[in-house]
């Protein structure tokens, strides 16, 4: 800006002509921003408020130290040594009457058993007896519940105090605290996020895979055709990416199961014997097979555009100087098209790691991805705050790839069709 | 009808009892009576068809009420916490275990009955606290039926003079081959391997509090793990059977009835080891007054009877028993193929709510893991 | 693909060969499509084809099943509530997505890069955390079991399809078009609907569709915030298939494939006019 000249250029009307170009550029800045706003302020409410209520739900630990107030604070500078001395037992006693009272006890015994298995049926039954027990309150609640004599116990409600937690987390990773506060693995037996996390991610590699393999002839295919005819063939290839996803789940029901179209036609052709069926599908076949054939599009669709900026005059050209084809092929032709492999790679693992109805449909017990487990925790077992941790973890990863995506490819360079 | 609130429900039922007293001359009454919906709660399939016949149809036929079924008992627990998050319950009446009625009940998302109170007497005026059977009234929750888990089996898949009889015939792979069909959870499984092992059935949950219980039951599935294949809809066990992919599946008893009768097909309970529990009502917080009139009526003791005339469970009520007649399409005695029978129930093992309340969530993470290995 | 003159005898085997894989390769595309639809027409409740239907005898087909399916009030329901969803979320998508485009392809837009893709993001981040997220958020202001709620989450569903197709109408126009006008003398208003619109329209309308059938195909967002109220086809189709597959399944399906052969004309006759307007012919 330094260097601009000493006598301005000037508009018509006497502005200097940089000022006047800055004045426009703003304001086409501004009208653009307007243009933009509605929109994002509709997916700041409708689509990122959620995402960051769920993050938030994650973390959030009101029930300890909301439903059990007093006895938190009567814990204060408690040594952890021994059992904790008459006051909290009062406190506590207190607290449970209050909440049985006002009948909000559930969502507190929730998180506990959560930690500590048998919390809950401690919680309620001491709240049922709760009107008629008597001071000394240390004897009688361990009478009612000897789970109140345990230090571990305390322990748990004074670490559990806080408002917020990593707990759920932890568990997400198949961690706990130890009473002692330290982060533990929990024992063999319960250890299902972790594999089911490594599960879904080398069997969306494998789909991915499976769809490059498939696609890239396809791809191929589609850029040496004439375009009369490549346009009648691509149509084929969309054909299934319109098609409702429950409806290509379905058809490979269908088309797999025991009972199905292809056992059936091999059992007539002698292939397999009747009572030899083949199970192809509630297995991770079944989920690899059907995800790879509703995910194939995204492969082909990137790969065709990329495919189509290659001129065909660079492998005739490869040729004339005298290359073997399959060398001209590896040399030439095959590393122009790694954006279009790298942007379908990134774009169906993506999509994969998130899939939910086709393995929950397909996948049966071997073919499960992680997102069956959210669903679980929501509608089942209605641990949500699990739900939400395991979900932002995989939000994290999501995010990551498709950070990579963009500084790779760039979403707008994203084609539909 | 706006009355979803408690304030509004008893003008409006006033408006209603008085409709049905006969002062049809007030047109606005019985129009607002007429337009009464209530959302019912239930678990679809051929069970809600038996509340549809015994207890909708002669109830819509009687006020003029709507009823309208929604399957959605599966995931009740989490609809009515949402629902009463947002504020917003649709929900006018649902049908749940007494496992979920305790903990929706601790939580205040449904009201708490006095069944004396609510409830009809037997005919003979017995009071409902005596004529339900144990564990029948809870604090939020009535039952209306006692349902059973069992393990059915094809009797086509095993020879004539060697019938699987006893739970431990479904774990003993040399005698009697083939593929199994469980329910892909802890419960009912855990039970049955320990019965299996050898434990008696009374024993079986003092056993499962113990973690060398836990490993023993587990142990036992270990030796049937292979031949097992995991269902996760009521509808799967029956089909799978039918289908001879499978030579036992554990299922509901009613859908093993259903299978039998309706469909002809060659099944078989086992009726050793069964694992009984109670299903039944439960009220959304302020929704008492709109459906208290129907839950009398729904639980009386005539329409208890009559739902067994439909599907084979068992009514939940002493004084209905007696009045348990024929099954209603095929004609065939029902008395049988009821899991309170007593041939039937003499090693019933009645599912132990607070023990699953506890360590379900653990057990299934731990099932999970197991299945996973 | 024509085989060049100088191809040797091992390229040209290997050319037929190619084409035989690519063949299957689309065989294993569309195959499972196009077989549901005689299986839709099975007289028997089977999943596979029976005697009857392969020696083509009459009485092995029938339309039980598409009966079945049109005299179900609960399947009845769902397609009009899959409608109201459906066009009411499109046209939300569709007005707030093109004004949005609009702002997008003008070269002076701060950070468009980063805000492209959060606009992009709900095609991105995975259905079920969408959904779960939403069931939480919703159900805090009264929004979970409404038409409404149903209805916005859609929208940000569909927005991104929209975003995508408009910019890529509007990054391929020619703004000189814009210029011409105006030294022929035609106003802004006039500019824009003659010439502007017209071809624009196209990438709005495919946008539109996309974001119809994104709607109209959701399951897993409608299954965790709708209430039984706001029943759709897809979760009408997956209550069905988690209990038990019927025939009726098949028949919906099949009635999919044809609607979605429907859209997928619509949209290839949108891209020729596209062509032909801006003067692009096909070899």
């Amino acid at each position: 800006m330094s260097q601009s000249p000493s006598v301005p250029l000037t508009t018509a009307d006497g502005v200097p002509l940089k000022t006047s170009l800055r004045r426009a550029v703003r304001r086409s800045k501004v009208k653009a921003f307007l243009l933009v706003s509605p929109l994002l302020l509709f997916l700041g409410i409708a689509f990122i408020m959620p995402i960051v209520e769920m993050l938030w739900r994650s973390v959030d630990n009101p029930e300890v130290s909301t439903q059990l107030s007093r006895t938190v604070a009567a814990l204060e500078g408690w040594d952890g040594e021994s059992l904790p001395g008459e006051p909290v037992f009062a406190a506590l006693a207190e607290d449970l009457r209050e909440g049985q009272e006002a009948r909000n006890l559930g969502l507190l015994s929730s998180r506990l058993n959560y930690e500590k298995s048998g919390m809950r049926s401690t919680i309620s039954r001491t709240a049922r007896r709760i009107g008629r027990v008597e001071p000394p309150f240390r004897e009688s609640l361990i009478e009612i519940n000897d789970t109140w004599g345990e230090l571990d116990t305390w322990k748990l409600i004074q670490r559990e105090a806080t408002p917020y937690t990593l707990s759920y987390y932890l568990a997400a990773v198949d961690r706990q605290l130890s009473p002692s506060g330290e982060i533990v693995e929990v024992p063999d037996h319960l250890k299902v996020h972790v594999s089911l996390f490594w599960r879904t991610f080398w069997m969306s590699a494998v789909i991915t895979g499976l769809t490059l393999l498939l696609g890239y002839p396809i791809a191929f295919l589609l850029t040496s055709l004439p375009l009369r005819h490549s346009n009648l063939l691509m149509i084929l290839v969309l054909l299934p990416f319109w098609t409702s996803l429950l409806v290509r789940t379905t058809t490979w029901i269908a088309i797999l199961q025991s009972q199905g179209v292809l056992n059936d036609v091999m059992v007539a052709l002698g292939v397999i014997a009747d009572e030899a069926r083949w199970q192809m599908i509630h297995n991770k076949a079944g989920t690899i097979i059907a995800m790879t054939h509703i995910l194939l599009p995204f492969m082909i669709l990137p790969l065709y555009s990329v495919m189509k900026t290659i001129p065909p005059s660079y492998m005739r050209a490869a040729r004339s100087l005298g290359g073997k084809p399959f060398l001209n092929f590896r040399r030439v032709y095959f590393p122009l098209t790694i954006p279009g492999i790298a942007a379908g790679g990134i774009l169906v693992f993506i999509l994969s790691i998130g899939y939910y109805i086709t393995p929950a449909l397909v996948g049966g017990q071997s073919g499960r991805f992680i997102t069956n487990y959210i669903a679980y925790h929501m509608q089942t077992s209605l641990n949500w705050g699990l739900a939400a941790a395991i979900a932002s973890i995989l939000l994290f990863v999501v995010i990551v790839f498709y950070m990579v995506f963009n500084r790779l490819i760039g979403v707008d360079k994203v084609k539909l069709g | 009808m706006k009355d979803d609130s408690k304030q509004a429900g008893k003008p409006a039922l006033k408006l209603m009892v008085c409709a049905v007293a006969g002062a049809s001359a007030m047109g606005l009454a019985s129009v607002a009576q007429a337009q009464q919906t209530l959302n019912i709660v239930s678990w679809g399939g051929a069970y809600t068809e038996s509340q549809q016949k015994a207890y909708h149809e002669p109830w819509m036929e009687q006020t003029g009420d709507e009823i309208i079924n929604l399957d959605r008992s599966g995931n009740a627990l989490a609809g009515l916490r949402a629902q009463t998050q947002a504020g917003n319950v649709t929900w006018d009446l649902v049908d749940m275990l007494p496992a979920d009625a305790m903990i929706a009940c601790a939580e205040g998302l449904i009201e708490p009955l006095d069944h004396d109170e609510l409830l009809a007497d037997a005919p003979d005026g017995t009071p409902p606290s005596e004529d339900f059977v144990d564990g029948a009234l809870g604090e939020c929750f009535v039952a209306s039926i006692v349902y059973s888990n069992i393990v059915a089996f094809n009797t086509e898949m095993f020879p004539e003079d060697n019938q699987p009889s006893s739970i431990a015939d479904v774990f003993d792979l040399e005698n009697f081959p083939g593929k199994r069909t469980l329910l892909r959870k802890p419960i009912n499984n855990l039970e049955w391997a320990l019965v299996a092992d050898g434990v008696a059935p009374e024993d079986v949950y003092d056993v499962l509090e113990t973690e060398e219980g836990i490993q023993r039951a587990f142990a036992k599935l270990d030796t049937i793990k292979d031949e097992v294949i995991w269902w996760e809809e009521g509808a799967q066990p029956p089909q799978l059977l039918a289908d001879q992919e499978v030579a036992f599946g554990s299922a509901y008893n009613g859908r093993i009835f259903n299978a039998m009768v309706s469909e002809n097909q060659p099944f078989e309970i086992i009726w050793d080891a069964q694992v009984f529990e109670l299903d039944g009502w439960v009220v959304p917080t302020g929704k008492l007054d709109k459906v208290k009139d129907y839950l009398h009526f729904a639980t009386d003791t005539q329409r208890l009877a009559d739902q067994a005339q439909y599907i084979s469970y068992g009514p939940a009520r002493y004084s209905s028993s007696d009045l348990v007649s024929v099954h209603a399409e095929t004609g065939i005695d029902m008395m049988p193929h009821m899991p309170t029978f007593p041939p039937n129930f003499a090693t019933a093992i009645q599912k132990d709510d607070e023990f699953w309340a506890d360590y379900n969530d653990e057990l299934t993470q731990r099932f999970d893991a197991w299945l996973a290995q | 693909m024509a085989i060049p003159s100088y191809a040797t005898r091992g390229e040209r085997i290997w050319h037929y060969v190619f084409l035989g894989i690519c063949a299957l390769i689309f065989l294993f595309l569309v195959g499972p499509l196009l077989i549901i639809i005689p299986l839709s027409f099975n007289a028997e409740p089977y999943f596979t084809f029976s005697d009857k239907m392969l020696s083509l005898d009459p009485a092995g087909y029938s339309l039980r099943w598409y009966e079945d399916f049109f005299t179900s009030s609960a399947w009845l329901n769902s397609i009009k509530n899959s409608f109201i969803i459906g066009i009411a979320s499109t046209f939300l998508a569709t007005v707030l997505g093109t004004v949005a485009a609009l702002g997008l392809s003008n070269r002076h837009m701060p950070a468009r890069g980063a805000i492209m893709a959060l606009l992009i993001s709900p095609m991105i981040v995975p259905l079920i955390i969408s959904a779960a997220a939403m069931f939480f958020f919703f159900s805090k202001v009264n929004l979970a079991q409404t038409y409404l709620g149903v209805i916005l989450a859609h929208t940000a569903l569909g927005i991104p399809f929209v975003v995508i197709t408009v910019t890529a109408t509007l990054s391929s126009f020619d703004t000189t078009l814009i210029k011409a006008a105006h030294s022929l003398g035609a106003n802004p208003t006039r500019t824009f609907f003659k010439v502007v619109l017209p071809l624009v329209t196209p990438g709005v309308v495919s946008g539109a569709l996309f974001a119809f059938i994104t709607s109209f195909d959701e399951v897993v967002v409608v299954l965790f915030i709708s209430g039984p109220a706001q029943t759709t086809m897809p979760i009408q189709m997956w209550s069905g298939i988690r209990e038990q597959i019927s025939p009726t399944i098949l028949a919906v399906a099949t009635l999919l494939v044809l609607l979605s052969m429907l859209l997928l004309t619509t949209l290839e006759l949108l891209r020729r006019r596209s062509e032909r307007l801006r003067g692009i012919t096909p070899e």
